[in-house]
């Protein structure tokens, strides 16, 4: 392999992508050429010798921005550390994509702060990396006497969170607001400040701001076992499937593995249970049947399921919530899916007539604690970030200032802080238009004009872009995060063969 | 953004377009082009490796026949440009496109949608399961092996139309299968397994939900055409099996037994839909059922100048069906122009 991210870390000090093309824009990048000295990006072969300052285990979400976080102090050596060939590979790519308002959450607790404090910061940061949000708000739709019911209860526990939008609507209005909401709603709760927001290319910017701000990115290194604790002076030793790695101080945001790991650490704190939620993903042409996102009331008989518009112009039925114990079991199933279709049938009927564009289960990490589990253990130099369920995408950011300051208040010198020069991210978001459309953009690059995929109009320069970006993907599915190419109605029927022949030229 | 006018406006070069394009030019319809979004103009048959395209006697292979109805449109004076795709609908006769050249769009007297159709993808069949690679349609098997050359795994299960239980909507939003679609889907599975087979991989079944002798009057309905090739009739496939790389598929009998055989490829079969986003995303009218744009008997849409034919109306159409419907069409674009000054 010969790609740039394959060089072994400890021969790359600085530079190594020097040339490369930004993720989306280039000119972005010879201003951050210029700035800081980049981190290298691995998947292969031994890690660097020498200690890192901090270690984050776990580039989902809430890892890639708790090193982006950190990347803020030039002087602290920080490593990130993902046992997959990719950035936010496992709940974070499979989730319902919301930006949460937290107005349900529990009032006091630490998940509704910081998913509060969240929602601003990630809206604020969406919008200087074009990372696609669309503010479309959300309705809480009563089907029954007892839904109604619940409905000014909820309104009670929002205001309590601090949300103070929340309104009643009757039926009448209900309907004005969707009109292609099936029959039989009593009633609903409008929360305006609900979002959808595009889960893959948010913790691709954390990583690829932390990246080029120094950070070591390691891919492919699952952490199988922890030596050391820190003090003393002598460094943990981390054992990896790639070799030892030495750290001060290690971050536990390994999601799904975080139980695991705490235990290496001789915690039993909690206990995650992968929550498996099965989601279909329907056609663009079914985003004008739905306007907002519509959530179930949590009644004392289940949470029910959601459908919600996507920033990629799509419909999203789901989740189911399965409590599993293989933490694998991202498999849907026949039952699973044909539940899902039963109770969207009903909420929006014209919906099931669409091509359903992708299928997919997630697995969310459920404890049995009912708020984030975040703990330092300063007399071992260590962080858990643990217990980050579906509200983690919301959270990251506050996530991440939060854990800073818990390392900080835990001994950890953080240095000096300085400000990160801004990214951007491929804008995949149905309200900006492809390259393809923008004549100026074909005039410049010709690529830009040569449509690989129809389906979402994805041209080969952008496959070009994100194949040589900071960080490039490994697989066609890393690609198609990234550029929506075999993303739409087809599926690859069209363009699959050509997006491979493109990946594997990459790679050659 | 150029602008640009001609008289006849065609989108898609398969065989519907190409043979429409080519009466068209032919009987003296004016400027006559041709657009396409992928690199080579011919449409499906240019992946067909195998004979059986055309008509008796000169049934040839499919890229012979591609090339035939090619060279037939631009020596009857029309002009087939490759590698422009139709982005989108710029005004009632009017059509964004973009190409290396850059964004044009252009304005026609008449529109001729022939946008062919494609097989269903997993997800839309609803396949449970894991989402491994190693998955593909007909369609994306024959450009990945005849196109590019690619290696596309060892042991590869070939699913048939009614070998995925894809479960159908009471809002009656999918078509029964016909004589026609069960003759299309012998075809996608014949081209299958030729095309696993040149790709020098091995089949390790093909799993068809339908009953052999219920397969119509294709001519491979044979109930064991491919030697060596174990047959799963009243057999479905119901789950994916692999992280990564596709492991196995779940199979089940009619009778309740399951087994799991193991692959690392499947190709999902037959299943044909409209290719229809252009004509949908015109506001054009939908047949009931197939969701098809709705024509009238001389191929007119729901809306005055706009013309659609060959697979795109009509999925399972062969190619020289396709051909054959373009070339009809044709007629009532040329009395539309003549009509309309």
């Amino acid at each position: 392999m010969t790609a740039p991210g394959a060089r072994e870390g400890a021969s790359v000090a600085a530079g190594c992508h020097e040339g490369a093309p930004a993720v989306a824009d280039p000119g972005e990048r010879s201003v951050a050429a210029a700035g800081p000295r980049e981190g290298s990006v691995t998947v292969a072969g031994p890690l660097p010798a020498r200690p890192y300052d901090v270690t984050v285990v776990g580039a989902g979400v809430v890892g890639t921005a708790l090193a982006r976080e950190l990347a803020r102090h030039p002087r602290l050596r920080v490593a990130l550390v993902e046992a997959q060939d990719d950035v936010g590979q496992g709940t974070s790519k499979a989730n319902t994509a919301i930006l949460h308002t937290g107005f349900d959450a529990v009032p006091g607790s630490l998940e509704a702060r910081l998913v509060r404090e969240g929602h601003r910061l990630l809206s604020a940061y969406a919008a200087e990396a074009g990372i696609p949000l669309e503010p479309v708000g959300a309705l809480l739709v009563a089907w029954d006497e007892d839904q109604l019911a619940a409905l000014p209860g909820l309104a009670d526990k929002a205001r309590r969170n601090a949300h103070d939008g929340v309104r009643p609507l009757d039926a009448a209005e209900l309907y004005a607001r969707e009109p292609h909401l099936g029959p039989g709603a009593l009633g609903a709760l409008h929360v305006p400040g609900e979002s959808v927001i595009c889960p893959w290319t948010t913790p691709l910017a954390y990583a690829t701001q932390a990246v080029r701000h120094g950070v070591d990115l390691h891919l492919g290194c699952r952490v199988e076992s922890v030596a050391g604790d820190g003090t003393g002076g002598d460094p943990q030793v981390l054992g990896t499937t790639r070799g030892p790695l030495h750290t001060r101080w290690l971050v536990n945001a390994a999601g799904l593995h975080a139980d695991t790991l705490d235990r290496m650490r001789g915690h039993e704190d909690f206990t995650v249970t992968p929550r498996r939620g099965q989601l279909l993903v329907f056609d663009t042409f079914a985003r004008d049947l739905v306007r907002h996102i519509l959530l179930p009331v949590p009644t004392a008989l289940g949470k029910g399921v959601l459908v919600a518009p996507t920033v990629h112009g799509n419909v999203l039925l789901g989740p189911t919530a399965e409590d599993l114990d293989d933490r694998t079991a991202t498999g849907t199933t026949a039952e699973g899916l044909a539940g899902l279709r039963e109770q969207g049938r009903r909420v929006l009927p014209a919906l099931l007539q669409e091509e359903v564009t992708a299928v997919y289960a997630g697995l969310r990490a459920a404890t049995e604690h009912d708020d984030y589990r975040i703990t330092a253990h300063p007399g071992q130099a260590y962080v858990t970030v643990g217990g980050i369920r579906s509200t983690g995408l919301t959270a990251s950011l506050a996530i991440a200032a939060h854990v800073r300051d818990l390392l900080a208040d835990s001994g950890l010198d953080l240095g000096p802080a300085r400000d990160l020069e801004p990214v951007r991210v491929p804008r995949l978001g149905r309200t900006s238009p492809r390259p393809c459309r923008v004549p100026e953009r074909v005039a410049a690059d010709p690529e830009y004009g040569v449509v690989v995929c129809p389906c979402e109009q994805v041209s080969r320069g952008e496959i070009r872009d994100a194949l040589a970006a900071t960080i490039p993907p490994r697989s066609l599915d890393g690609l198609r995060r990234r550029t929506r190419a075999r993303a739409g109605r087809c599926q690859g029927d069209t363009c699959g063969a050509a997006v491979r022949e493109l990946f594997e030229q990459a790679r050659r | 953004m150029r602008a640009r006018e001609t008289d006849v406006l065609v989108v898609g070069a398969g065989p519907a377009g190409l043979a429409a394009a080519a009466r068209l030019a032919a009987l003296g319809a004016g400027h006559v082009e041709v657009l396409d979004g992928d690199q080579g103009a011919g449409g499906a048959p240019r992946h067909g490796a195998h004979r059986g395209y055309g008509t008796w006697p000169r049934v040839v292979t499919g890229p012979a026949y591609a090339h035939r109805l090619v060279a037939a449109a631009e020596r009857a004076g029309a002009v087939v440009r490759t590698g422009v795709t139709a982005l989108d609908w710029a005004g009632p006769l009017a059509l964004e496109t973009v190409g290396p050249l850059g964004v044009e769009t252009v304005t026609a007297r008449a529109v001729v949608l022939a946008t062919g159709a494609r097989e269903r993808p997993r997800a839309a069949r609803l396949i449970p399961g894991t989402r491994p690679a190693g998955i593909y349609t007909t369609g994306e098997l024959q450009r990945a092996v005849h196109r590019f050359g690619q290696h596309i795994g060892a042991r590869v299960v070939i699913v048939g139309a009614g070998g995925t239980a894809c479960p159908r909507d009471a809002t009656g939003a999918r078509t029964a299968r016909g004589v026609d679609d069960t003759t299309a889907a012998a075809y996608a599975e014949h081209a299958a397994v030729a095309t696993v087979r040149a790709s020098g991989a091995t089949v390790v079944a093909l799993v068809a939900g339908l009953p052999r002798a219920r397969t119509g009057r294709a001519p491979v309905a044979d109930p064991r055409p491919w030697p060596g090739v174990p047959l799963l009739t009243g057999a479905t496939v119901t789950e994916l099996l692999g992280h990564g790389r596709l492991s196995g598929v779940r199979v089940r009998h009619r009778d309740g037994r399951t087994a799991v055989l193991p692959c690392d490829t499947v190709v999902l079969t037959g299943d044909f839909v409209p290719d229809q986003a252009l004509a949908r995303r015109g506001g054009l009218a939908l047949a009931a059922g197939t969701r098809c744009p709705a024509v009238d008997p001389a191929l007119r849409t729901s809306r005055p100048g706009v013309f659609a034919a060959g697979a795109l109306v009509r999925p399972t159409a062969s190619a020289a069906a396709a051909a054959r419907a373009g070339a009809r069409a044709a007629h009532a674009v040329l009395a539309h122009l003549r009509d309309t000054p």
